[in-house]
C-alpha cells in the first residue's frame, strides 16, 4: 500500500482533531461496520467557516482526507465549502491508492453533512442547497 | 523512550538467516549447474536438490521420494487440493471438506472448483478458534474426494486437532491434506505418525527466500502432472529446478525444526506478558484459545479504533505488525478469520496480530507496551466510535 508523504503527514499530525463546543453544524457519515465513521464539526459566522474540527474512526486514508477537508474549508465561505469535492482532497493529498478513494468521498459528505445539519439548525431546508448525502459507491 | 526497530510479523514473512544465505550463494555464481545436466556441475546441483528434499522429508517425518518441490504454499494448497480433485472427480467423486477460517489459497481453490461441478462444506469453527473433528466426520459422504484442514491458522494461531482429523479420514478413506504453512517449524510434526497425507509448506515462513515451498504427497496417492515439460519432480513438476533456493530451504527446515520446544520455551512467556500487558487496556479481547496456540502469535481486538491506523502508528513507531481490518486486505470486509469466530464487524476492524520469534527480546516487549497504549489512547481520542462507547450509546 503506497501512502503519498503528505497522506502519512496528515495521518501522524491531522490538523483540526477534537470537537467544536456549541458548534454551528455537526455531521456523520460512514458507520463501523465498514470500518469508516468520519464526525465534522463547524463553526460558522456570517457564513463564513471559522472553524472546523472532525474525529474519525478509520484508516490512515480516512484520517488523512478528515484532517485535509477540514483544512481546505477553514476560512471559506459556505458556497465555497460546498464546491469541495472528493478529488479536490485527494489532490491535495498528492492522490491516494485506488482502494481508498471511498474515503475522500466520505470526507466530501461529511463536510455536506455537516453543512446540511447547519441549515436545518437555522430552519432552512437543506436539501434544495445541498442536496442528498450520498455514501460513496463501494 | 528510544525508538526501535521491532519485526512482530513473522507470520507474514522472515529474514533470510545468514546460515541459509550463505548455503545458497555458491548455487548462484559457482555451483549453478542445471541438475538435469550430465557433466560434474549438473550431477552436482542435483545431489544438492536431492540432499535439501532428504532434509526437507526428515523435518516433517516423511520419505524424500514424497516430497515435491514447489515454488510457494500457494502453489502446494492448489495442486493439492485441484489434483485430488481432478483424479476423484474420474470416480464420481465431487465433494471436498475443509473450514470457513482456512487461508485463502485454500478456500479460492475450492471456491475455484464449486463453478466446475464440484460441491464444498465448509465447517465452522468454534468461538476460540477450532474445528471439531466430529463436524468432519458427519460430513463425510460417500461422494468425498478429499477433507482440507489448516494445521494452524493465520491469522489467530490456533493448533487444529490434526490428528483426529486423520483418523477419521483413514476411518472413512478419505484424502487428507493439511496448509501446515505456519506450524512448520513451531510445532512438532511427523506426518507418519500423524496420518497426514498430504501437507502444504512454504519456505519464507521459516528464514528460507521467497518463492520456494514444497508438498508432501504420501506414498500411494498420484497427483496429476502440474507443469507439463521436462522430467524435473518426477515429471510431476516440469521447470528447471531453482536450486539455491531448494537448498535455502533445506538448511531453512532443518534448522527451524531443530529444537522446536526450547524456542517455544523462550517465546511463549514473552507473548503471554504481551497479551497480558495488552489485555489490560479496557475494552480488549484476544482471539483465539490462549493455550492451544502457535508460540509466538497473539491476536487483540481493541476496540473503538482501526486496525490499519493502528498499524501505522505502530510503524511510526519502529514496529512492524499486522492486522484483521478490511483496510489492509484490500476488501470493504474484515477478516474471515475473525467473522468466522463470531467477532463483528466493528471488532473485527480493530484487530493486531504479532507474531514473534526469539530475536524479540525481554525489552523489547517493554517497549511494545510502552507503545501501544498511548497509540492506542491517541487514537481512540479521535474516534467517533469509542466516543459512543464511552456515552453508552449504540454506534452500529
Amino acid at each position: 500500500m503506497m501512502y503519498s508523504e503528505k497522506v502519512l503527514d496528515h495521518f501522524s499530525n491531522p490538523r483540526n482533531v477534537g470537537e467544536i463546543e456549541n458548534a454551528d453544524g455537526v455531521g456523520e457519515i460512514g458507520n463501523a461496520k465498514c470500518g469508516d465513521i468520519m464526525k465534522m464539526y463547524l463553526k460558522i459566522d456570517d457564513g463564513i467557516i471559522t472553524d472546523a474540527k472532525f474525529k474519525t474512526f478509520g484508516c490512515g486514508a480516512a484520517v488523512a482526507t478528515s484532517s485535509m477537508a477540514t483544512e481546505l474549508i477553514k476560512g471559506k465561505s459556505i458556497d465555497d465549502a460546498l464546491k469541495l469535492t472528493n478529488d479536490a482532497v485527494v489532490e491535495a493529498l498528492d492522490g491516494l491508492p485506488a482502494v481508498k478513494i471511498h474515503c475522500s468521498v466520505l470526507a466530501e459528505q461529511a463536510v455536506r453533512s455537516a453543512l446540511s445539519d447547519y441549515y436545518t439548525r437555522q430552519g432552512i431546508d437543506p436539501l434544495p442547497i445541498i442536496g442528498e448525502i450520498k455514501m460513496p459507491e463501494e | 523512550m528510544e525508538k526501535k526497530f521491532i519485526y512482530a510479523d513473522n507470520a507474514a514473512t522472515t529474514a533470510v538467516s545468514e546460515e541459509v544465505l550463505n548455503a545458497m550463494l555458491p548455487h548462484f555464481t559457482k555451483a549453478y549447474g542445471n541438475a538435469s545436466s550430465i557433466y560434474k556441475l549438473g550431477r552436482d546441483a542435483q545431489k544438492d536438490v536431492e540432499k535439501a528434499r532428504e532434509k526437507v522429508a526428515k523435518a516433517i517425518g516423511a520419505e524424500p521420494g514424497e516430497i515435491f518441490f514447489t515454488s510457494c504454499g500457494s502453489e502446494s494448497d492448489n495442486w493439492a487440493i485441484k489434483g485430488v480433485a481432478e483424479n476423484m472427480a474420474k470416480k464420481g467423486k465431487k465433494h471436498i471438506i475443509t473450514s470457513v477460517f482456512e487461508h485463502h489459497a485454500v478456500l479460492h481453490t475450492c471456491q475455484y472448483l464449486e463453478k466446475h461441478g464440484f460441491e464444498v462444506t465448509y465447517i465452522p469453527v468454534s468461538s476460540d478458534g477450532f474445528v471439531n473433528p466430529e463436524d468432519i466426520k458427519n460430513a463425510i459422504r460417500e461422494d468425498t474426494a478429499l477433507v482440507t484442514i489448516m494445521y494452524a491458522n493465520n491469522e489467530i494461531g490456533t493448533i487444529q486437532p490434526i490428528e483426529e482429523i486423520a483418523k477419521i479420514c483413514k476411518e472413512k478413506k478419505v484424502i487428507f491434506h493439511t496448509d501446515a504453512v505456519q506450524a512448520v517449524g513451531h510445532v512438532e510434526i511427523d506426518v507418519k505418525k500423524q496420518g497426514i497425507d498430504m501437507l502444504s509448506l512454504s519456505g519464507h515462513k521459516i528464514h528460507a527466500q521467497k518463492g520456494i515451498g514444497a508438498l508432501y504427497v504420501r506414498k500411494g496417492i498420484t497427483l496429476p502432472n502440474l507443469i507439463h515439460g521436462g522430467a524435473q519432480e518426477r515429471n510431476k513438476r516440469a521447470g528447471t529446478e531453482n536450486v539455491p533456493a531448494i537448498v535455502g530451504l533445506g538448511v531453512a527446515i532443518e534448522s527451524a525444526t531443530k529444537n522446536i520446544s526450547e524456542k517455544a520455551e523462550i517465546i511463549t512467556p514473552r507473548r503471554n506478558r504481551l497479551i497480558d500487558g495488552i489485555l489490560k487496556l479496557p475494552y480488549t479481547r484476544l482471539n483465539g484459545n490462549r493455550n492451544k496456540r502457535l508460540p509466538g502469535n497473539l491476536n487483540i481486538s481493541i476496540e473503538g479504533i482501526e486496525g490499519e491506523s493502528l498499524l501505522l502508528m505502530l510503524d511510526l513507531n519502529g514496529i512492524c505488525a499486522s492486522s484483521g481490518s478490511a483496510c489492509t486486505s484490500g476488501s470493504l470486509d474484515p477478516s474471515h478469520v475473525l467473522l468466522a469466530i463470531g467477532l463483528k464487524h466493528e471488532v473485527a476492524h480493530g484487530s493486531l496480530r504479532l507474531s514473534i520469534e526469539e530475536d524479540v527480546t525481554d525489552e523489547d516487549v517493554d517497549y511494545i507496551l510502552e507503545v501501544i497504549p498511548k497509540v492506542v489512547e491517541r487514537l481512540r481520542s479521535m474516534s467517533p466510535v469509542w466516543e459512543k462507547m464511552m456515552k453508552g450509546e449504540s454506534y452500529e
